[in-house]
């Protein structure tokens, strides 16, 4: 007698691969719809220049979405990310104000290994203390915010116009693809990509999925919650410098809103609040999303308040269906 | 023997968890190309031993020697790599992640596996997440996991205890293999069967001690429970039983006609399996089992925590279909569980947990009728001896005056049916004793109670009537007088001959 559990023809392929990234097709598939109705509604001519100020708009979410999923992914949560891109915003506009465009792109590459060193220190906190991740993150919100506001007390400061240029002007191939894409892309094949499926990359799912059955299968636990909020720190940190380059103008209040609205594109990006479940891919559409409801709220000269509503009751509503969605398939299987 | 190094010396291995020690001065020997059981009734230490030796605790002192050598063992991954391989009763595997990529985790090769998989004629899709691979063959690829890193000692913690026998048959051929080829497998069960078919030598836990270490095909069943049991316990609990005895003289008969307090029919639920019992006002009864024979589906499934897949529960008659267990404690039946913090609310006043019930009817929404609350919580701090000095916080309280307060909550609601999961866990002589004494005025009161506990000596003590569980099925209805520990281990172990009292 040949036991063949779990080896049951017919279960693998499209069936399994729609299960399994339905939700971030899903969320792809809401973000087309939406550019479409955006599209339709424009009364001017609708163009590259449209996409581009998109981009431009969503790109510190982007990143901020990434630096949360990251660690909600390994199975704890980051308060500390708007305050960590507050400090890379207005630390990178006070010191490259006067610095050449390559200089400016050395010092950008020293404040993303400043936010992994600090993101790492915070793991670290969390790991040593024992104390609840929340309430680590939410105390490094209030720190990290401080420091901000120590380096920069009022908006000011700046980037060289090449720096700005790159990252709200520049295109690549055609006027519809602008550069910072290419950047945003680049940063997730090269900080997480490489490591998703290496054994790194692995712990923090694992991490997250099931801390015993991780530990118990010999992953080092400790360490790798504090690379989770590495890079966290390290993607907050680019995100600061998307806020850069996209105002010309260090604001050491600019990242407040993004704490909140990562865990939100997160959540709606497909990565489970439980940990262990998840990608980047689908934050970073949910990110696009939730930054295009807002201009097309703006567009429709809906009251930013109510706004505000849609934007929640979007996020419920996504969720519950998704939600109810998995549940049916579970029960069906 | 003596001549040659021992795989594995544990020398005088000790490990407590707050007041509870778990080993006291455990020894064990594991010779090259052995097959070596770890056997002891619950709580004798088995667990607690294999968690040490694999470095996911680390014990307060003792010695371990790894052929000869001291050695550290600090965590999981250093013991794979001094040689020593175990498969966890709980599967290491991460529910989120694929087969290979659990592999890939941590540095198996994933071609290995599925040759060891092979060997053991089982397939498996490497490409499924983790989660829906049934428990069984999870269990089989930690094993074959295992087995790929060529281990000098493979821990097999109650890796039968889930596993179908066609499983379980490759597992005994992965220890036999084993053995031929010169490697150990230090074995831990409840089967007694299996030891005896298949370990070349056994040790015996009893009380975090090692008591023997024997052959088990010599002697066979009866020596193997003899030394779990110990001699004076054994001397002990005849004196208990006859103690139990004299009490069920005194005993009123129950009413003829009344229905029982709990009728349970054909109930399955978990791994409960056509369950059939009934339990009378005024009685107490004995639930004897080992660990994860159906006992904890039995409980939540009468509780309301649980919803029963078949059968029926009547409670004084009437049908109860609990599908929450404010339904259960509106029929009367009401749980006392093991761990007291599941049952209380650990910051509040004792007052405020005695009461908590009340506070769910509808008809008592508006004004809480102070003082009727105030004299009921009075009366029952009373009449249990509740020790109030820190009642302000409940979680201030001794564990044996948190589980009196667990009591006193549903004393002061009224019930009929009181279901006490392990009472007395963890709790000091003097006021288990209280407990006992308690459980019988209240059932003198005309209460009926189901009682289940890890420590066999309280069965004949407190209950007139004790049910053995092995397999989710009821082995052995046996008088209190006549539950000896012996008698008992012998049917939670579902032997034959004790069968016979069904």
């Amino acid at each position: 007698m040949t036991a063949t559990t779990g080896g049951a023809p017919g279960r693998g392929g499209p069936a399994r691969l729609a299960r399994r990234h339905g939700w971030t097709a899903g969320i792809y598939v809401l973000l087309l719809v939406l550019t479409i109705f955006w599209r339709s509604q424009t009364s001017v001519k609708w163009g590259p220049f449209d996409v581009q100020s998109l981009v431009i708009d969503a790109l510190p979410l982007c990143f901020a979405a990434c630096a949360q999923s990251i660690v909600i992914i390994s199975g704890g949560i980051d308060l500390s990310v708007g305050s960590m891109m507050s400090l890379a915003n207005v630390v990178s506009a006070k010191y490259m104000l006067h610095m050449s465009f390559d200089e400016a792109l050395l010092f950008s590459l020293a404040v993303v290994a400043g936010g992994a060193l600090v993101g790492a220190i915070t793991g670290f906190t969390i790991v040593i203390t024992r104390v609840a991740d929340i309430i680590v993150t939410l105390a490094m919100l209030f720190v990290l915010g401080g420091v901000a506001l120590a380096v920069l007390e009022v908006p000011g400061g700046g980037a060289p116009a090449r720096f700005q240029a790159l990252v709200s002007v520049d295109t690549v191939l055609t006027a519809w693809f602008p550069a910072v894409l290419l950047i945003l892309f680049g940063a997730v094949a090269v900080l997480w990509l490489t490591v998703r499926r290496a054994r790194i990359g692995l712990a923090i799912y694992a991490v997250g999925s099931n801390r015993p059955a991780a530990y118990l299968a010999g992953v080092d636990v400790k360490r790798t919650r504090v690379l989770a909020y590495a890079y966290s720190g390290a993607f907050a940190a680019l995100g600061g410098l998307a806020f850069t380059g996209a105002s010309g103008l260090g604001d050491p209040n600019a990242g407040s809103i993004y704490t909140l609205n990562s865990v939100a594109a997160a959540v709606l990006g497909g990565v489970s609040l439980l940990g262990g479940v998840g990608g980047l891919v689908g934050p970073i559409a949910a990110a696009f999303v939730l930054t295009l409801v807002k201009t097309l709220m703006i567009l429709r000269g809906v009251d930013q308040n109510y706004a505000q509503v849609f934007q929640g009751s979007l996020i419920v509503l996504v969720v519950m269906i998704g939600g109810l969605a998995i549940r049916q398939k579970g029960k069906g299987s | 023997m003596t001549a040659t190094v021992s795989l594995l010396e544990a020398r005088d291995l000790a490990k407590s968890y707050g007041p509870v020690q778990a080993l006291r001065s455990a020894d064990l020997v594991i010779e090259p190309g052995e097959v070596h059981a770890l056997l002891g009734a619950n709580g004798a230490g088995k667990s607690t031993l294999v968690k040490v030796l694999t470095g996911v605790i680390s014990a307060d002192h003792g010695t371990v020697l790894v052929n000869g050598k001291p050695a550290r063992i600090g965590s999981p991954a250093q013991a794979a790599r001094i040689g020593l391989a175990p498969v966890f009763q709980d599967p290491a595997l991460v529910p989120d992640l694929t087969i290979s990529q659990n592999m890939r985790l941590t540095g198996t090769s994933s071609a290995a596996v599925e040759h060891e998989l092979r060997a053991l004629d089982l397939a498996v899709d490497f490409s499924d997440q983790a989660r829906d691979v049934p428990l069984p063959m999870q269990r089989m690829i930690d094993l074959a996991r295992a087995l790929t890193r060529d281990p000098a000692l493979l821990l097999l913690d109650e890796i039968t205890a889930a596993l179908p026998s066609d499983l379980a048959e490759r597992v005994f051929a992965v220890m036999q293999r084993s053995r031929e080829r010169g490697r150990s497998v230090l074995f831990i069960t409840h089967r007694l069967k299996e030891v005896i078919a298949s370990c070349d030598r056994a040790t015996i836990l009893r009380d975090g001690r090692a008591v023997a270490t024997m052959a088990p095909r010599e002697g066979g069943e009866e020596r193997i429970v003899e030394h779990m049991l110990g001699p004076e316990a054994a001397r002990a609990s005849v004196a208990a039983a006859e103690q139990g005895a004299g009490a069920a003289d005194v005993r009123p008969a129950a009413p003829a006609g009344e229905a029982p307090a709990l009728k349970v029919d054909g109930l399955f639920g978990g791994r409960v399996r056509n369950m059939s019992f009934e339990l009378r006002r005024g009685e107490i009864l004995g639930v004897a089992a080992l660990e994860g024979q159906g006992q904890d589906d039995l409980f939540a499934v009468l509780s309301g925590g649980q919803s029963p897949s078949g059968g029926e529960i009547r409670a004084a008659g009437r049908v109860l279909k609990a599908r929450h267990p404010y339904d259960s404690i509106r029929a009367g039946v009401v749980l006392v569980p093991a761990d007291r913090l599941h049952a209380l609310l650990p910051q509040r006043s004792v007052r405020e947990n005695v009461a908590a019930p009340r506070y769910n009817s509808f008809s008592r929404w508006g004004p809480i009728n102070m003082r009727d609350e105030g004299r009921r919580v009075r009366e029952a701090e009373q009449a249990l001896h509740i020790d109030t000095r820190a009642a302000r916080q409940v979680r201030r309280l001794s564990g044996g005056n948190q589980q009196k307060v667990t009591i006193a909550r549903w004393l002061a609601n009224g019930f009929t049916t009181m279901l006490c999961f392990d009472p007395t866990r963890g709790i000091d002589v003097g006021t288990k004793r209280q407990i006992y004494v308690l459980l019988r005025r209240l059932a003198d009161d005309g209460a009926a109670i189901l009682f289940f506990s890890s420590e066999l000596t309280e069965f004949p003590l407190v209950c007139d009537r004790v049910l053995t569980l092995f397999g989710g099925e009821i082995t052995a209805d046996l008088p209190g007088a006549a539950a000896d520990e012996a008698t008992l281990l012998r049917a939670m172990h579902g032997l034959a001959e004790s069968q016979a009292g069904t």
